[in-house]
């Protein structure tokens, strides 16, 4: 019995916190990783993509609750994702025609486009604050929680409640559908195969006559996508509140990076691994070893490795091994 | 296809001189000498990737002196670069699919010719092309370069790092797309081999023809035997 109420504690607030995080920390990532092939930078305006896709999405969100739209018991932001996504797509193509556009003309190299993108990141940064406000946001309505804890104590007759929010149920089935979706696209149609070709020899693809305008294109629009998914997602779990899409941008990396940039399947395994290692070493273990220690021998401590405030610093750590032991990522992308 | 009297070059120095490179219907003509001769600088020029000051491309009679390495394919010239030839994580069928981007007909027709061709590729189609040996790989890039259905197929010292006995293997099937009816444009280093398999051979010194004649000539030329082919 102790032990299964240990497990139902790690269940609760490890394995479905980070299992939820890892997803948004993928969606970010595969979004880096795609501009990364493509394009061939490491894109810094990504958390502000995301930021603004999300905004996007929170305007047209109170929109329809003014009009008393509502897709009850889901939160109304799924309705208007899409819309989201479309706001966010036109104005990353925007950033690209002004500004990278010029940039890839002179064939800048890759890191004056990492330090055009670092300003990309300020503008819209400053563009969210001026609309939104730097203030939290909510705008997450519609049912709050699948499984509650008390009832789920009072079925189980366990002493340890089991909770999910509805906006977690969402946030990994949304991040199942899309990765799917997308390897799908990649794989098994002709613009999705012409942009792997183009992201593994460019130069091949352009002699195979692959339009690079338009796989260029293409790859903002993923990208914009994922990005306003991931942060509307974000902003459902948590709340939104544009100075932490920017605090996001050092895990979505170092996801992108474990994995090995420009790897799709990379960005994803990368992504659970920091979620995971953020979660479980910033976690207090005393309940637990409680559980399965006899009573004397419990702790007079958290029981906890780092306080959490340090999350992000196991991501940097992380970070810090990979580029050192293996700069191509796990899964051997492009070196950095 | 004819390239007549191109003088060009990177910079402001020209590579080329007056360099004149013919290729007819179903026959094969091989660019060879020394390092440094502006072999493969000539092949580029035929394809467009380099500015000519003088002279003329012309396809099929058509101009195409002007036109981008792109608009070239389309109009059936097809390149096989020396390195990074081939998509490497992508599978042997799709870089092949590539190969066919531009064309909206049917590609499975072209995709058998290409197996047939190259039966090893065949069992192993689901392979991603990175996996394959040096002289797979190879067949991989001069299949790719095929999908496109080239009248004039060019490949840039497609022997380079292969062993001798996957070097005869792919002069073999090199001969068997010639008689299909492609012009075959090769730079090589391996001058012997590639000239017994030329109906046309050019030797190149410095940017300028030094020889020209079909291939047999050239190998029975004492000349040239003497300077390019080591005795």
């Amino acid at each position: 019995m102790d032990i299964l109420n240990a497990f139902i504690l790690l269940l609760n607030f490890v394995l479905i916190p980070a299992i939820a995080y890892g997803s948004q920390l993928a969606l970010g990532a595969l979004g880096v990783t795609i501009i990364y092939g493509i394009l061939r930078f490491s894109n810094f305006a990504h958390g502000d993509t995301m930021a603004f896709g999300a905004m996007a999405t929170i305007l047209i969100t109170w929109w329809f609750q003014s009009m008393g739209l509502s897709l009850s018991p889901l939160p109304t932001a799924l309705l208007a994702l899409p819309f989201g996504s479309a706001v966010c797509a036109l104005f990353v193509l925007g950033t690209d025609r002004i500004v990278y556009k010029f940039y890839r003309d002179q064939k800048a190299k890759p890191v004056i486009f990492l330090i055009v993108s670092m300003g990309v990141m300020f503008i819209m940064n400053g563009i969210v604050r001026l609309i939104i406000g730097p203030g939290d946001q909510n705008f997450n309505d519609g049912a709050r929680f699948i499984i509650r804890a008390r009832d789920f104590r009072n079925a189980t007759g366990f002493d340890e409640g089991l909770s999910l929010k509805v906006s977690q149920g969402i946030t990994v089935a949304t991040t199942v559908t899309v990765v799917i979706a997308l390897f799908w696209f990649l794989h098994h149609t002709r613009t999705g195969k012409s942009m792997r070709a183009y992201s593994d020899n460019e130069d091949l693809a352009l002699l195979s006559g692959i339009n690079p305008d338009r796989v260029v294109m293409v790859a903002w629009l993923i990208a914009a996508a994922l990005a306003t998914i991931a942060g509307t997602l974000y902003g459902l779990d948590k709340s939104f509140k544009p100075f932490t899409y920017f605090q996001l941008l050092l895990p979505i990396f170092a996801s992108a990076m474990v994995g090995g940039l420009g790897s799709p399947h990379g960005a994803i395994a990368g992504a659970f691994l920091i979620a995971f290692s953020e979660i479980m070493v910033t976690y207090a273990y005393k309940k637990v070893v409680t559980y399965l220690m006899p009573e004397a021998w419990a702790p007079d401590t958290l029981v906890q490795l780092l306080s959490t405030d340090y999350k992000f610093a196991v991501s940097f750590m992380i970070l810090l091994l990979v580029l050192l032991f293996r700069p191509t990522g796990i899964f051997a992308g492009k070196a950095v | 296809m004819t390239a007549k009297a191109m003088t060009g070059g990177y910079g402001a120095a020209d590579i080329l001189h007056d360099c004149t490179i013919t290729a007819a219907q179903g026959e094969i003509s091989v660019i060879v000498g020394p390092n440094g001769a502006g072999k493969s600088t000539a092949m580029k020029a035929v394809f467009g990737m380099l500015k000519l000051r003088a002279g003329a491309v012309r396809l099929d009679g058509e101009d195409i002196t002007s036109l981008s390495p792109q608009d070239r394919v389309a109009r059936g010239m097809a390149l096989v670069p020396q390195t990074s030839n081939i998509f490497p994580s992508m599978s042997v069928e799709e870089n092949l699919e590539m190969g066919a981007f531009l064309r909206r007909d049917n590609i499975r027709g072209t995709m058998k010719q290409v197996y047939d061709l190259f039966p090893t590729l065949r069992e192993k189609c689901h392979q991603n092309a990175g996996e394959l040996s040096g002289g797979q790989r190879q067949q991989v890039a001069v299949g790719r370069a095929l999908m496109t259905q080239p009248r004039l197929l060019m490949l840039d010292e497609p022997t380079a790092g292969i062993s001798p006995i996957v070097m005869d293997e792919l002069f073999d099937r090199i001969i068997e797309v010639a008689r299909t009816g492609i012009s075959i444009l090769m730079v090589e280093q391996n001058a012997r081999q590639a000239l017994n398999i030329a109906d046309k051979g050019y030797v190149l010194v410095q940017g300028r023809n030094r020889y020209t004649d079909t291939g047999h000539a050239l190998l029975n030329n004492p000349e040239v035997r003497k300077s390019f082919l080591g005795g």
